[in-house]
């Protein structure tokens, strides 16, 4: 999962307290997916129990102990193992995979859409590219509203960028499915379904 | 309130009569404020480019309304039409439509001469327009010499030249590259900030996300609009607030 991989990443650049973490993940997404302190300390609880990461050395003991039966609130820094080092290095050389789609509502709705009698499949349609468009709308107003080429800046920048693009491409899927839909002279339920299901 | 430069009221065009003909919009309200900058978008004959040809009075609608900075295009004669054209519309097309045996200043600088003003004046608004669009070092050179980057930022110079406050844009990044794109969209944007009104036809969607709204055309009809949250009004209040 790429949190873990992410933070176990952010710690190969030294030993860090749980909310650091957040903050430099944060910083380098941008707040795109906001981590809450709670997911962080259970990533961070299943990475020590795998071995990936461990007190940092120089960690008083004592602090961590008096923390209550987690033992891992913030006054813990943790530091990655050799182990962790492994498991990063495989994430960077390894693509990301795409065998399973992961699941696309919008896809999911449309198809079953097209297939049930009823449904205003073009106003269904519209809606959805007018609120995908203002969310492209805001996001390029946020590039807009200037990048620096400081690293951190430059990461949240392609966050962006990655948005950007997902979002123009399921607006030129709609527009396709538009025009497929459009392309067939009088379209008679039952031809909708057969299309579907072809 | 901030009156819009462009606004189209109820436009409707019929193309040919009979059987052969084509409605090609029906009915289509559109504005556009100082600083604003409106995109269309639409499958391909859903009435686009015949909405740009109205709103820079190119073509005449069947009935509605076209007005231009307070004046009502359709009660113009011809010649008057031509001229507020001339004066007040730029427009930038997807093929640059630059004149080949023509250099990048004197392209820029023909719509003012052929507007009356005198060569050395027209060329020195063409140079400030060149360098608005950061091509101050190739005034000199022909179209062909130049990538389709560089002809179509002089297409935009040409557009903007003499201070005109509404830009029309038929696919003017059509044939760039995304980056270069980019670029041309940077610089109608920059130059809507400074107090134009314009309207841009795209096909894609991140070009349309550089405007304030969209207007999404089908069969001359509008059926959608996004972005509606920066109109008029909130252009006011940003004013208010400086
Ligand atoms: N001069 C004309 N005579 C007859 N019909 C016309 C004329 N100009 C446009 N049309 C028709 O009007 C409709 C709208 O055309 P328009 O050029 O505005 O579409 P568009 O949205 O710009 O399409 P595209 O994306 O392909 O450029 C089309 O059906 C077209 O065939
Ligand atoms: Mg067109």
């Amino acid at each position: 999962m790429s949190v873990r991989h992410a933070l176990l990443a952010l710690l190969e650049q030294g030993p860090m307290y749980g909310y650091q973490l957040r903050t430099e993940f944060e910083g380098r997404t941008g707040s795109t997916w906001p981590l809450n302190i709670g997911q962080v300390y259970t990533t961070l609880a299943r990475l020590e129990r795998d071995g990936m990461i461990e007190a940092a050395s120089d960690e008083a003991v004592a602090a961590d102990e008096s923390n209550g039966s987690n033992g891992d609130g913030g006054k813990r820094r943790y530091a990655i193992t050799t182990d962790g080092r492994v498991e990063v290095a495989t994430w960077f050389d390894e693509p990301v995979g795409r065998g399973e789609p992961p699941r696309d509502e919008l896809a999911i709705k449309l198809a079953i859409a097209v297939t049930i009698p009823g449904v205003d499949v073009g106003s269904l349609v519209q809606r959805q590219r007018t609120a995908t468009m203002n969310a492209l709308h805001e996001y390029t107003r946020l590039k807009r509203s200037g990048s620096t080429d400081e690293p951190a800046d430059l990461a949240w920048s392609l966050v962006l960028d990655s948005l950007i693009f997902n979002a123009e491409a399921e607006i030129r899927w709609l527009d396709h499915c538009e025009a497929r839909l459009a392309r067939r002279a009088t379209p008679s339920r039952s031809t909708v379904a057969e299309e579907a299901t072809r | 309130m901030t009156a819009p430069i462009l606004t189209l009221a109820e436009v409707t065009r019929v193309h040919g009569a009979g059987a052969a003909e084509v409605r090609a919009l029906r009915g289509v309200t559109v504005t556009a404020a100082p600083g604003e900058l409106v995109a269309v978008m639409g499958p391909s004959g859903s009435g686009k480019s015949t909405l740009l040809n109205l709103a820079g009075g190119l073509d005449t609608p069947t009935s509605g309304d076209v007005v231009i900075d307070g004046t009502s295009l359709v009660r113009l004669s011809q010649s008057r039409r031509a001229a507020l054209r001339r004066t007040s519309v730029g427009y930038v097309f997807q093929s640059f439509n630059l004149i080949p045996a023509l250099t990048a200043a004197e392209n820029v600088s023909l719509p003012l001469e052929l507007d009356g003003v005198r060569r050395g004046e027209a060329r020195d608004a063409a140079l400030l327009a060149l360098e608005e669009v950061g091509l101050s070092a190739a005034a000199d050179r022909y179209p062909d010499d130049m990538s389709g980057g560089q002809q179509q930022r002089v297409a935009i110079a040409r557009a903007i030249v003499g201070q005109r406050r509404l830009i029309l844009a038929d696919e003017p990044t059509g044939a760039l590259d995304t980056a270069t794109g980019e670029e041309v969209l940077k610089l109608l944007r920059s130059r809507v900030d400074a107090g134009a009104a314009g309207l841009l036809v795209t096909h894609d969607p991140r070009h349309a996300a550089w405007a304030d709204r969209v207007v999404f055309l089908r069969d001359g009809l509008v059926v959608d609009e996004s972005g509606r949250t920066r109109g008029p009004e909130d252009l006011l209040d940003v004013e208010g607030a400086r």
